[in-house]
């Protein structure tokens, strides 16, 4: 079967079984196991190739611009570990079935082993370092997920997160070390990088890309100082532990040292890294693996414990250390699955997992017991068992082995280290099966039925077989070594049996036995020693750094966003300032190119009244109306410069929007204080007042120096002055330009003054819709009201003028192209002509005579201004191309039609809706407060008799 | 001669205004005319980037007056790229405030929407700066009114922080601007690149400053810190939908530092060198850390999503401040990731919000759907958090190798890889307090037991809800499994930029009204 079919089959076959959980357990946990057998057998046909030495490889493009493909390749050691992954699965999927209960969603439980079934083919079958990257946090990602299946325990949740947290460390160190593995290979493919030893051990990066990798490799195998997440990782359900944290995932990182292990290895770096790490390991693990009393706590720092065996054997760098390091990841894979499927039984049957609880179980459990106890003696190194063989073969490595320049320093861990693997193998059979019948079990213990103790025994005749005859791993275990070793090493000689004579590996591995059954006598004392012993516990130092790292970030995060604003436009202003004087610091300065005009007396004037209205504002903004009046005498000024740079156009505009916004801008007073509080200390204000001068002082700087000099290039204002007539049939400059030249500028700006308007409605109407609308309702005017709302004289002067305004409007929106003028101050002086209407009569009389709703008129002013550029595509040109022509309609003059005053038309619309809609939202608001309404234009009215309704305001029944 | 290249702008700009003339009461014709007309925009949008695929530059002058005296519309790879993920981004969105009813819960959303949209289209495709600037205050303006539909006090708050903010950065375009027209005489970006060139080294400072003052403007956009103050509150109390469509926006920000630093003021530009291509690389790997420090440090989801958005952008800017074609390449593979990761994480905190009282975090008894949201957060976490298989961690790669040549290859690194562990703790923290702590949730002991029984059922998010983010979560798969080719694409756009003379060729070279002036009468 294609490479591509084994890993993809256990990522498809997800689907299935929570699409299977309807249909029952057995079901689901059926199509599991089919997917599963299904890759198994997918495996299984490369097989004859894969005995033949040949290298089996898959590949398709992903990336190939960064080096990341989809390449897979099966050789012996990829095999060795996907028959592992997949038949272990094979047999936990089988018992996971029995060992859930009904309470359990077995899709979920099954669809994340099968992604992280994947995820594990998809790491050992890789060529391509990335793609090994991409399913080595999926590993991770999968196993999170199994950790916390029983999301209602705690120790679930934290063990999965702690998992998670480390070895996504060793993950994200592990991507920086292979990026440089890449870089120095110049290749991500493993074929490549395998064949390069030289190059990359001689490379500077080597160090820190070896260290990187090992970083991966030791979190996810639980190398010490790493080992502390694999215990609490037990928190799952046992199937979990036993296939991912002992049998498939934490060899991931052994598998990875084993792929890497003819570039890496060899080197004093990697030695000493690997050898102690794995000594390290291996001693504490067994040690504390003696006094843990929870069987799955025991079993995992007896995994632990292993794993560092297997990674010391990788790390001497000999070949023949490898074959051990690759025939004990066998043996530890069947006897250590066992041991946690017997464990689980034990949970199972006795509710508990606690060995000072059990006791006795041999007559109540003789099945458990034999495959339990079969297990652990191969673990603790018995004769005709597989353990023993390569425990051998460890202990005759580390004769060889010589660290820190001390030749009986690795000897002597790897005894002790063996003792205390043999003692708890010890403990464990002892304490849990023999000794009396207790009779306070908190269950009723039996033997399962054999779709739980079946699985095991099948891996424990595998232990026995191969303990018996190892001349039958033999040849497979030299396959999977050859792989490994590469053209790094030659294949070591040695034969595998059980009896080499009286080599000083037995002596030891007798002696390793001998003191662990010596340590199991004085095993209450040493318990009693070790419980007094203070000792770092990893779980409250994880979990102490990431309170730590919690407390440290919302230090520095909540108190740095604390919705102050000052302080963010502060930060903001001083960061633009800072920046542009830096760059101003770091650039050159020639002398200025043009000379500062005189400044006449008017313009002093006009400046200093500037001045005065900005500094007033400054010191008296709290009084809101006379800030409102210095706001208009700064407007009035902008005005009068425009005028004086001969932009009348502008000036027009300035004022008519000064008109208006003033207008708006009482409106919305109306409901404010008349006064702003005093909100900031005298420390803050003078803070923002040192910022505010900075920012003007450089403001102030950059636009003198801009107006002493001349731009690069001609400006492009000089083409507009040249070709508007010719080109855009005004004589208005600012006109054509804002029609024709920039049009789509002028499109653009209606449409956010439209959406601005549309805007202040829709705010107004939720502020309607809430609390503030009750508020409004029993507002109390903080000072008195006039006498009479609508006065006479008012109203009859707006009628009166009302024509005549919209006929300047008229004549202003006509004009435009040739003088100054336009939609856009058209439609400001029609605005306020209405607004009078609406300050005179009330919003109630002037409303009810509205014909056109305000949303329409923006929106028809809008899609005007837009139909019209597009009427430019029926005669084969761009959007918003104008065009005028000149026509005679006797007894006329000539006169110009040009299709820009359509587009002016739109602008015209959507300014006049535009500002009466925002007047009509906050009359709104307005009209809901204490504001009786009338229906008469005007309060007093000599022709009518009967009195305005003055106290009938609806607010006025409620109040 | 064909109108397409506008089309993105011109159909939403028809639209809206439609919508407000014709159909303002009627939820129902709202809806369906803004989906038909973002389906449009997706159709049209893809056959733009058809066209320019293969290298050819799109030119669209306005009003037909040539460059760079009129403005002009110009379409690349990489503006019809924007505009393509923008429109498909929005369709999701657009899905998603139909189906959650978020578009009913205040006036004028579909308007505004489309209005929105208008602007960002336009942001991507002009070729003037300052109708750059008009855009940009069209995006603003009706993000604004986006950001505070449906009303409520935290939100209106955080409204005006959003907006007052950006009128800050508004203002500082203007001064940029206008330090720009007064060392060059022009706005147009093909000509303001010819001009800036002729810049001699006796007088830098003018154009020194203006480079400086327009890339901040445009890092206040892309939320770069120290300027990103406005995103965090106004992303977590605007709408879902409305947050998820600000993800392009941070983006408008990148797309013009991508634009105009490689166009107008390049890396080897003396005039300008040792600012931005100095600085701004310290201040995208801040942004990174400080965003993903945030995520640890947030107290509620929508903080947390926000500030991943920031050091999302962090990242890359990271790639962006390269000034390479890899980093570049790199950077929009990654825009596009982030964009749609960024809008799926705000989509699936509504979600989250949909069936719990509050966005905490903490321990709360399980909310319908829980199953489906957690699976679709634990989706969207990964994707953020840069893990395999989705493009995150793509992007991630492509962006550490093309940082493995610079000076500060170390740092880059490391601040990468580190925040990303912060990340990935912060999300696991979240994502097993909100859905695993639930199903061990027991209300506290001082709640009186008889709570009432009729207190209203929190409701299942509608179909269409799921279906949105879905849609947004398979283009994340699709981004990753086409990511050698959309890498290919993304890195041809990078040559296309740092080699910018056939863009600036076809724009000022195209003759335009002038060339066929008009007879006088």
């Amino acid at each position: 079967m294609s490479l591509f079919f084994i890993v993809a089959l256990p990522f498809f076959g997800a689907l299935l079984p929570g699409l299977m959980n309807a249909a029952g357990r057995s079901a689901c946990a059926g199509v599991t196991f089919t997917v599963s057998l299904a890759a198994f057998i997918g495996l299984l046909t490369n097989l004859p190739s894969v005995l033949a030495g040949d290298v089996l490889t898959a590949r398709i493009d992903w990336m190939p611009s960064l080096g990341l493909n989809f390449t897979l390749m099966l050789d012996g050691l990829g095999f060795f570990f996907a028959f592992l992954i997949l038949g272990i699965g094979l047999l936990i999927i089988a018992y996971a079935r029995h060992y859930l209960s009904r309470d359990d969603n077995m899709g979920e439980f099954f669809t994340y082993l099968l992604l992280f079934q994947g995820a594990m083919v998809g790491i050992v079958l890789s060529d391509n370092i990335l793609l090994l990257l991409v399913f080595w946090e999926l590993t991770s990602l999968s196993s999170f997920l199994l950790i916390g299946y029983w999301k209602h325990l705690p120790e679930g949740r934290q063990g999965a997160r702690m998992a998670l947290a480390v070895t996504g460390m060793g993950g994200l160190a592990m991507i920086a070390g292979m990026l440089m593995l890449g870089q120095i290979a110049g290749s991500y493919d493993l074929s490549v990088i395998l064949e390069n030893r030289a190059l990359i051990q001689t490379d500077p990066l080597y160090t820190p890309a070896l260290v990187l990798i090992l970083l991966g490799c030791f979190t996810k195998s639980a190398q010490f100082p790493f080992h502390f997440w694999l215990p609490h990782a037990m928190a799952a359900p046992t199937p979990v532990s036993a296939y991912l944290h002992s049998a498939t995932m934490v060899k991931a990182g052994i598998f990875l040292m084993a792929r890497m292990w003819p570039v890496l290895s060899g080197t004093p770096e990697w030695f000493v890294i690997v050898t102690t790490a794995g000594l390290v390991t291996m001693v504490l693990g067994a040690v504390i693996a003696l006094f843990k009393h929870d069987l799955k706590a025991l079993l995992a720092f007896s995994t632990v414990s292993h794993l560092g065996l297997i990674t010391m054997l990788l790390g001497t760098g000999t070949a023949f250390g490898a074959m051990a390091a690759m025939f004990h990841i066998l043996n530890h894979a069947t006897f250590k699955a066992a041991l946690f499927m017997s464990a689980g039984i034990i949970d199972h049957e006795t509710h508990t997992r606690d060995i000072r609880r059990l006791g006795g179980l041999r007559r109540l459990m003789p099945v458990t017991f034999v495959i339990a106890t079969l297990a652990a003696l191969s673990m603790a190194g018995i004769p005709f068992l597989n353990g023993f063989l390569s425990k051998e073969m460890m202990l005759e490595e580390a004769t060889h082995t010589v660290l820190f320049g001390t030749p009986w320093l690795v000897p002597a861990l790897a005894i002790s280290g063996s003792l205390f693997s043999a003692a708890y193998c010890f403990r464990l059979i002892g304490h849990t099966f023999f000794g009396p019948v207790r009779d306070d079990y908190p269950s009723n213990p039996h033997d399962p039925g054999p779709g739980l103790w079946l699985p095991p025994s099948i891996l424990v005749t595998l232990v026995v077989v191969i303990g018996m005859a190892p001349f039958l791993a033999e040849p497979f275990v030299k396959l999977v070594t050859a792989s490994v070793l590469g053209n790094a090493a030659e294949l070591p000689k040695a034969y595998f049996k059980i009896w080499h004579g009286l080599v000083p590996a037995l002596f030891m591995s007798v002696a390793a036995v001998v003191g662990g059954l010596l340590v199991m006598v004085v095993f209450t004392p040493l318990l009693r020693l070790w419980e007094t012993t203070p000792r770092p516990e990893a779980k409250a130092i994880f979990d102490a750094l990431v309170a730590t790292a919690v407390r440290l970030a919302r230090g520095l995060i909540l108190p740095l966003h604390n919705g102050a604003f000052t302080r963010y436009a502060a930060i903001g202003a001083i960061t633009i300032v800072a920046a542009g004087f830096h760059a101003w610091k770091t650039g050159t300065v020639a002398p200025p190119t043009r000379e500062v005009q005189a400044a006449g007396p008017v313009l002093v004037a006009g400046w200093l009244m500037l001045v005065a209205a900005t500094g007033g504002l400054v010191f008296m903004h709290r009084n809101r109306f006379f800030s409102l009046i210095l706001i208009g005498i700064v407007g009035l000024m902008v005005s009068i410069g425009f005028i004086f740079f001969s932009a009348p156009d502008l000036a027009m505009t300035q004022f008519t929007v000064e008109v208006v916004t003033i207008i708006l801008l009482l409106l919305a007073l109306n409901f404010l204080p008349k006064r702003t509080p005093m909100e900031s200390s005298v420390l803050r204000r003078v803070r923002d007042a040192g910022v505010a001068a900075i920012g003007g002082l450089a403001t102030f700087t950059l636009a003198y120096h801009y107006l002493l000099r001349d731009a690069v290039g001609t400006p492009i204002s000089e083409f507009h002055l040249a070709n508007s007539y010719k080109g855009g049939g005004g004589t208005n400059v600012v006109n054509v330009i804002l029609v024709d030249f920039r049009g789509f500028d002028t499109y653009g700006e209606i449409i956010v003054l439209g959406i601005a308007a549309l805007l202040i409605y829709a705010l107004t109407e939720t502020l309607l819709g809430g609390r503030v609308r009750a508020r409004l309702l029993n507002r109390k005017p903080d000072q008195q009201r006039a006498g009479e709302m609508h006065p006479m004289m008012m109203v009859v002067l707006t009628r009166v003028i009302m024509p005549l305004v919209l006929m300047v409007g008229f004549y202003i929106f006509l004009r435009g192209h040739n003088e100054p003028g336009g939609g856009f101050i058209a439609g400001l002086i029609v605005s306020i002509a209405v607004v009078m209407q609406y300050m005179a009569s009330g919003f109630a009389w002037a409303s009810a005579r509205l014909k056109y709703p305000y949303h329409g008129v923006i929106g028809a002013g809008v899609l005007i201004a837009g139909l019209t550029g597009i009427g430019s595509w029926f005669v084969g040109k761009p959007f918003l191309t104008s065009d005028f022509t000149y026509v005679r309609i006797p007894p006329f003059e000539k006169f110009e039609l040009a299709t820009a005053a359509l587009f002016d038309l739109g602008v015209f619309l959507a300014v006049v809706g535009a500002v009466m809609l925002s007047l009509e939202s906050f009359s709104r608001l307005a009209r809901r407060a204490h504001m009786p309404e009338s229906e008469h234009p005007m309060d007093i009215d000599p022709s009518r008799d009967d009195p305005p309704h003055l106290e009938t305001g609806p607010a006025r029944e409620g109040a | 001669m064909t109108h397409w290249i506008i089309a993105p702008v011109v159909l939403p700009a028809l639209l809206a205004p439609f919508i407000v003339l014709a159909a303002r009461y009627h939820i129902g014709i709202q809806r369906a005319f803004s989906v038909a007309g973002v389906l449009a925009l997706i159709a049209i949008a893809a056959s733009l980037s058809w066209q320019v695929s293969d290298g050819s530059v799109l030119l669209y002058q306005l009003s037909d007056w040539a460059a760079p005296f009129g403005i002009v519309i110009v379409g690349d790879r990489l503006s019809t790229l924007m505009v393509l993920l923008t429109s498909a981004l929005a369709l999701f969105v657009l899905l998603y405030s139909i189906g959650s009813g978020w578009d009913d819960r205040g006036r004028h959303f579909h308007a505004l929407f489309q209005f929105q949209l208008m602007g960002i289209m336009g942001a991507f495709l002009t070729g003037d700066l300052f109708n750059l600037f008009v855009f940009f205050e069209v995006l603003l303006i009706a993000s604004y009114g986006l950001m505070i539909h449906a009303g409520g006090n935290t939100r209106l708050r955080a409204g005006v922080q959003y907006v007052l903010f950006n009128l800050i950065g508004s203002t500082l375009f203007l001064f940029a601007l206008g330090s720009i027209y007064a060392e060059t005489g022009t706005l147009n970006m093909a000509d303001l690149a010819q001009r800036a060139s002729l810049i001699g080294a006796e007088e830098t400072v003018g154009i020194r400053v203006a480079a400086v003052l327009l890339i901040l403007v445009f890092a206040i956009k892309a939320a770069l810190l120290p300027l990103h103050f406005w995103l965090p509150s106004s992303y977590a109390e605007a709408p879902a939908p409305v947050a998820a469509l600000f993800a392009i926006m941070t983006k408008v920000g990148a797309y013009a530092i991508i634009r105009v630093y490689t166009m107008i003021f390049p890396p080897d530009l003396e005039a300008t060198a040792g600012l931005h291509d100095t600085w701004l690389l310290p201040a995208a790997l801040v942004s990174l850390f400080i965003g993903m420090v945030g995520v640890l440090a947030a107290r509620k989801l929508d903080r947390l999503v926000a500030f991943s958005v920031i050091g999302s952008m962090g990242m890359v800017m990271v790639a962006i401040s390269l000034f390479t074609p890899a980093g570049t390449a790199a950077a929009l593979y990654y825009i596009v990731h982030s964009t749609l990761a960024g809008a799926a994480l705000f989509l699936i905190s509504d979600l989250v919000r949909t069936g719990r009282a509050d966005l905490n975090l903490t321990a709360q008894a399980p909310m319908a759907g829980t199953a489906l949201t957690a699976g679709l957060f634990f989706a969207g976490a990964i994707a953020m958090a840069g893990l395999p298989p989705l493009s995150g961690f793509l992007g991630k790669l492509l962006v550490l190798d093309a940082a493995f040549e610079t000076d500060l290859v170390v740092w880059i690194w490391a601040v990468v890889l580190g925040s990303s562990l912060i990340n990935i703790v912060g999300f696991a923290r979240a994502g097993s307090v909100m859905f695993w702590k639930a199903h061990g949730f027991a209300p506290p002991a001082d709640t009186p037991a008889d709570t009432p029984a009729d207190a209203p059922a929190l409701p299942r998010p509608a179909t269409l809800s799921y279906v949105a983010v879905g849609g947004l979560l398979s283009l994340l798969v699709a981004h990753t499994v086409f990511a050698g080719q959309v890498h290919r694409y993304t890195t041809t756009i990078a040559e296309q930029l740092y080699a910018p003379d056939s863009y600036i060729a076809t724009v000022l070279d195209t003759p335009g009204k002038l060339s066929t002036p008009k007879e006088e009468h």
